[in-house]
């Protein structure tokens, strides 16, 4: 079984909560369930859609083909309804939708007047529509009932029975009335995690024990900042809004130095402002860790949609020549380990770590049935107290044999510790000498890259055992790539080279072999430019002549990408 | 007990006869009277002839970007309350590049003490006019003289309720000490502006037209009445008044977070468990 569900409607209409209650029934049904979302910039009216994949086995894409459409407004129907498998239905109230549908695909519920006659307000027709949701595909209405007990208990008594009542209604009408409906799903399995890439950034930088986070509010990235905030008091974290990302950066800088680990998150604009602030982190080698997620640009772009394009703009961020680290998570899961480890390396190294994330990977669900959480490390590389007391004669910048210098806790013993934004000495003074600047770039520079390298891991290779066909992605391209070597591994020999490592490269090269003997290499990002094709090239030489871009501000789906592949291997 | 000694850092490379050497001097002495030791103080400051400053004193110090001050001070500030966060700016730093940055931090209210050499010019990039410059100074960027009207921080600060505001001058150096060391102990943001003439590029404020116009607020001056406040910022011309202009008692930003509360932050303990329990709820 592997069924696609489509919500569709105004944006202010809940379509987020039917979305989510749906996601999470299905997960805690058992069933593997990737979902991904597709709104305007406006808080109320457009169109807006959540679309949730549910299988038993593992998802991690989208498809264009629907089994069912929930239409919440008019517009869903012709914009969606091609989309429609043979056997699918529509979902919708006439009387809301003020027009009526004879087809039998079509499944007229009255959720406003169920709404209305079980004693809720008018959202409470969300709650029929859920019910219905259930009942047309003839599941079992228990976990549904517990998930909305646990939703509403907080809204009191009252309100709780009324969604348990228009919910058990909605599923009763809509198991009764539907005749056409036929969907098959296989029995109930161990209930799954459900994870957005948003929530896992979050528990990856808990993981790591974040103690300060700053950022001012820019789509994609809020998800973040709310989650860091909500866990703030249990945690320990001081959180702020900072009045410009400027600021946002500076403090997490100032934060850094003080002695705990720092973080901020921003999408395009706001981390054009912070990059003057990111040379600063590299010059006192602070180490700092931002989240970089993406949408659409130049300038405001396409606010609430996806895109791949600030790779190289992240990467050439900031001023002057000092190394930093750059992530590129492609599942929530990743995302959570790479969190951690962006942490983890920017202490141990004293640089900055970038988490390059887009709307796309932010918002979507995945579930997974294990979380594999014995990778998550916290290493205390700061001194304090005592320990730092006893260095005899203390130097922030000293010159040592790897580059990274003894990082004090300022207030902790009596030494002291300086730094400062122009060229200094090992103490941290400001200097003009020449042979002190040239040492200093080594150190922070050639010295720290080499041993970077080190911790970067290959990238993730995935399919055929010997192929003839590479497919290259970075990022959020993980998962449907995923998909669609599945589909295509069947009559060809064809592999996925993911990077979510993205640099420096690891210093093991093994991987490019691979690149090397295939017969078809083809670069798939979700830009205009290929811009990690243009770093690959920079960093080895390889250039590739095969692309699929896409920059429409939608993420792939998978019978497109499966499309485009097999036309470029067939043009070979 | 800390000594001058402790205080003293490289040697200045400020021109002779900057009135910055008088705020080094009376900064130094305010630390020892009041018997703070170097490593109890991070020194925040940016870019200008007013951001060398920790260089040449002696204790923990963050030199960073030009405007950028406030913010890595309150960074500081607010993952480790105990320390003495001072910001020293110059008054293109602060009030020009750094303006959105001031506003903030007087609105949050952390317990900061921000001194502003305000020497009514661009000293390090050599004599252009700054926010604070005088009505028609010319200048090789302002051949046509300054056309905008100056920035009257003090003003600013008082109107956005600013819990302590004071204005001292290089050239009363123990008067300056005075309101250094008030501004050390008040609790929350602290704006101290000081006149520091520059001998350099100056030519209109220099020690001898601020010397014939200063004159200090007496003891019957009430600094907690706001409206009076206001009078004596706006007296700027003939007379120019020195000393604690407005104050108000407020919590600072950092009291009233609950995490704050025991404490710096690098000393609270880590627990993977606890994400791991966090990790289950999403099951
Ligand atoms: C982002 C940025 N812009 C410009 C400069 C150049 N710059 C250095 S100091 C300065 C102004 C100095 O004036 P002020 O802050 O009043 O300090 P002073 O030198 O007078 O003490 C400027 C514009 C810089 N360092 N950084
Ligand atoms: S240029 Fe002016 S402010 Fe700078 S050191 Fe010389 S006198 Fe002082």
């Amino acid at each position: 079984m592997d069924y696609s569900i489509k919500i569709g409607g105004e944006a202010g209409q809940g379509i987020q909560t039917i979305g989510d209650l749906l996601a999470h029934i299905f997960s805690k049904a058992g069933y593997y369930v990737f979902t991904h979302q597709d709104y305007e910039s406006r808080i109320r009216g457009g169109h807006n859609f959540y679309q949730i994949r549910f299988s038993d086995k593992p998802v991690s894409a989208s498809k264009r083909k629907i089994h069912l459409l929930l239409a919440l407004d008019k517009e869903s129907i012709p914009l969606h309804f091609e989309e429609l498998d043979s056997t699918g239905q529509v979902l919708y109230d006439s009387s809301h939708l003020k027009d009526k549908f004879e087809d039998p695909r079509f499944l007229d519920v009255p959720l406003f007047e169920i709404a209305r006659t079980k004693g809720g307000s008018p959202i409470t027709a969300n709650t029929v529509a859920v019910g219905a949701v259930i009942g047309m595909l003839g599941m079992s209405p228990e976990i549904m009932y517990d998930l909305l007990k646990k939703t509403f208990y907080k809204k009191g008594k009252e309100v709780l029975e009324a969604n348990l009542r228009a919910a058990e209604e909605g599923y009763n009408y809509a198991k009764e009335k539907c005749l056409a409906c036929n969907f098959s799903l296989a029995s109930f399995s161990e209930s799954k995690y459900l994870i957005t890439g948003t929530e896992a950034i979050g528990i990856g930088a808990l993981s790591a024990n974040v103690k300060f986070y700053a950022a001012y509010p820019m789509t994609p990235s809020t998800g973040i900042f709310n989650f860091i905030a909500e866990h703030a008091e249990e945690f320990n974290i001081m959180v702020e809004q900072a009045e410009d990302e400027i600021a946002a950066i500076n403090m997490i800088i100032g934060a850094s130095y003080a002695g705990v680990r720092s973080m901020t998150g921003t999408s395009g604009g706001g981390f054009a402002l912070m990059v003057e602030g990111l040379a600063l982190a590299g010059m006192t080698e602070t180490p700092i860790v931002i989240v970089l997620a993406q949408r659409p640009g130049p300038a405001t772009g396409l606010p609430t949609r996806t895109e791949q394009g600030d790779l190289l703009f992240a990467l050439f961020s900031g001023h002057g020549e000092f190394p930093k680290i750059v992530f590129a998570p492609g599942t929530p899961e990743q995302a959570l380990h790479l969190t951690n480890k962006a942490f983890d390396l920017a202490e141990k190294y004293q640089v900055i770590s970038i988490i390059l994330i887009d709307q796309y990977l932010a918002d979507s669900q995945w579930s997974y049935s294990k979380i594999d959480t014995s990778r998550l490390i916290y290493k205390n590389y700061r001194l304090t107290g005592e320990e730092l007391q006893k260095i005899e004669v203390y130097k922030r910048h000293l010159f040592t044999e790897t580059g990274i210098s003894p990082l004090g806790i300022p207030g902790t013993s009596t030494h002291l510790i300086i730094t400062d934004s122009d060229e200094h000495d090992e103490e941290g003074h400001l200097i003009e000498d020449a042979e002190i600047r040239k040492k200093m770039v080594e150190k922070r520079l050639f010295k720290k890259l080499s041993l970077i390298k080190k911790e970067i891991s290959q990238p993730l290779f995935y399919g055929a055992e010997d192929p003839e066909i590479v497919l290259i992605c970075w990022g959020s391209l993980y998962g449907i790539v995923k998909e669609v070597v599945d589909i295509l591994k069947k009559d060809h020999p064809v592999c996925m080279l993911h990077f979510s490592e993205i640099y420096p490269f690891s210093e093991d090269k093994t991987w490019q072999r691979l690149l090397e003997k295939a017969k078809l290499v083809i670069n798939i990002e979700q830009n205009a430019t290929s811009q990690f094709a243009r770093l690959l090239k920079m960093e080895t030489g390889l250039t590739i002549k095969h692309h699929i871009n896409k920059y429409d501000g939608r993420p792939f789906l998978i019978e497109e990408m499966e499309e485009k592949i097999r036309g470029l291997i067939k043009g070979f | 007990m800390a000594s001058l000694k402790d205080f003293k850092g490289l040697t200045p490379a400020w021109c002779p006869g900057c009135g910055n050497f008088a705020i080094l001097k009376a900064f130094n002495e305010a630390m020892v009277e009041l018997n703070i030791n170097p490593h109890e103080i991070v020194i925040v400051s940016g870019i200008g002839q007013a951001g060398k400053f920790p260089h040449y004193t002696r204790c923990n110090t963050f030199n960073g970007l030009h405007g950028r001050t406030l913010p890595v001070a309150t960074g500081i500030k607010l993952v480790n309350p105990n320390l003495k966060v001072i910001a020293v700016a110059g008054d293109g730093d602060c009030y020009g590049e750094g303006g959105n940055h001031l506003i903030h931090a007087i609105r949050r209210n952390v317990d900061i003490k921000l001194f502003v050499h305000n020497n009514q010019i661009y000293g390090l990039t050599k004599g252009q006019a700054s926010p604070t410059s005088t009505k028609g100074m010319k200048t090789k960027t302002q051949p046509f003289g300054v056309i905008s009207e100056p920035l009257n921080s003090l003003l600013l600060a008082i109107a956005l309720d600013c819990s302590f505001v004071a204005r001292g001058y290089a050239g009363k150096v123990e008067h300056l000490k005075s309101l250094i060391k008030e501004a050390i102990l008040h609790k929350g943001f602290a704006l101290l502006d000081i006149l520091q003439p520059c001998v350099t590029f100056n030519k209109i404020n220099t020690y001898e037209w601020y010397n014939q116009r200063v004159y200090f607020l007496d003891s019957f001056y009430d600094p907690t009445n706001k409206v009076l406040a206001f009078e004596k910022a706006m007296e700027w011309g003939d007379k120019i008044p020195l000393g604690i202009l407005y104050k108000k008692e407020k919590n600072s930003f950092e009291e009233q977070i609950p995490v704050l509360k025991n404490g710096p932050l690098f000393e609270r303990p880590y627990y993977l468990e606890k994400v791991k329990n966090l990790l289950e709820k999403f099951k």
